[in-house]
């Protein structure tokens, strides 16, 4: 199959077929910030913090590049005024639920977001869906769920499964962008107690 | 709710992942909420983790993971009845039998729901016990009503 070329910040790259914008562009060196996205996971364009600007056949679009398919021709840019300004006010957003989270934190100084411009309301998840998604698609045990809806959503282990099976992986600590999925663990351990096998 | 009624109701969508919506909601019908055990069965017989029949179960306001009464009562507290005093009648039925919305008496009698329009305006202010209309009710009322739901 042949390469699809495209720019990316003025700067040539090549791609192949069913490749992502954010793909083309780890592979040629060129960074996007990212929270939900995860190499070994599908897709998901949870968070759109990966938001960038295409061009394609005359029309600029926003579009989240973790899930936008390269093409060919397409004219793509990391950074302008307006992607800041689409950034930051997500980064914004996240930190209203996750005031403390560490990578939060280092996006805010770069795109210059403060915390304070929406009312805090510490859930501490941000639901980017990374313990839930690695659960499932990686390691295939399914422990943790989303429940609930809309405001109330929230990241849930079930007690049944996690029992047996989180206290020996717990691979989907270090993935959390905030200190919520710990939590969770700590507390549904209390609530059944893990098998240390 | 019992194995084999499930089985039946799993069985008219063949097994198949993707009526797990289909079936839930048939289950909910019949049985008025979806206990632990049921979405389990569900889970392992149409091979969708407990993780995805969870999130589904919990998306959806249709679906009930909390036993329910034998009697829904339905307060409408849209704009028209809120204005011909729909408060006062909540108020009331939640006194009453000591529920608010959302919630089901320990003896399971009622489950108590509050709800906007429910498309009979002129009739306001209104409750619906088990689909019966009671309309142009004023909170005297109520007592006498609900005395009817054993
Ligand atoms: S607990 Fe952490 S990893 Fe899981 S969805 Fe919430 S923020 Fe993401
Ligand atoms: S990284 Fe693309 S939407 Fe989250
Ligand atoms: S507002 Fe109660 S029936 Fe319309």
């Amino acid at each position: 199959m042949s390469d699809i070329l495209l720019t990316i910040d003025g700067k040539e790259v090549r791609a192949k077929e069913g490749m992502t914008v954010l793909n083309a562009a780890q592979s040629s060196g060129i960074f996007i910030p990212t929270l939900c996205h995860h190499e070994k996971l599908e897709p998901y364009g949870g968070c759109r913090i990966c938001t960038v600007e295409v061009e394609s056949r005359g029309r600029t679009n926003y579009v989240a590049s973790c899930l936008y398919p390269v093409e060919k021709n397409l004219v793509v840019r990391t950074r302008s005024e307006k992607i800041d300004k689409i950034r930051k006010v997500l980064i914004e957003l996240l930190l209203a639920h996750a005031p403390d989270s560490p990578q939060l934190l280092e996006m805010a100084k770069e795109y210059g977001a403060k915390s304070v411009r929406f009312g805090k309301e510490p859930s501490f998840c941000v639901l980017c869906g990374l313990c839930v998604r690695y659960c499932a698609e990686v390691k295939k045990k399914n422990a943790i769920a989303f429940v609930d809806q809309g405001p109330k959503r929230e990241i849930n282990f079930i007690p049944e499964i996690a029992s047996k099976e989180c206290w020996n992986c717990k691979e989907c600590f270090p993935l959390c962008p905030t200190s919520y999925l710990q939590a969770a663990y700590v507390l549904t351990q209390g609530l059944v107690g893990f098998k240390n096998s | 709710m019992d194995n084999r009624r499930i089985d039946e109701i799993i069985n008219k969508y063949d097994g198949k992942p993707n009526s797990v919506i289909m079936v839930l909601m048939d289950i909910q019908h019949e049985n008025k909420w979806l206990p632990r055990e049921v979405l389990e069965k569900v889970s392992n017989k149409l091979g969708v983790p407990l993780s995805e029949v969870l999130h589904i179960a919990t998306f959806y306001k249709t679906f009930s993971l909390k036993p329910q009464g034998r009697h829904e009562v339905h307060v409408c507290t849209g704009t028209s009845c809120h204005q011909r005093g729909s408060a006062k009648i909540l108020e009331k039925v939640q006194d009453l039998i000591g529920i608010k919305p959302g919630e089901t008496t320990p003896d399971l009698r009622f489950s108590l729901e509050k709800g906007s329009c429910l498309g009979c305006c002129t009739l306001g202010p209104e409750i619906v016990v088990d689909g019966m209309h009671h309309s142009n009710i004023t909170p005297d009322d109520v007592e006498a009503i609900l005395k009817n739901y054993k």
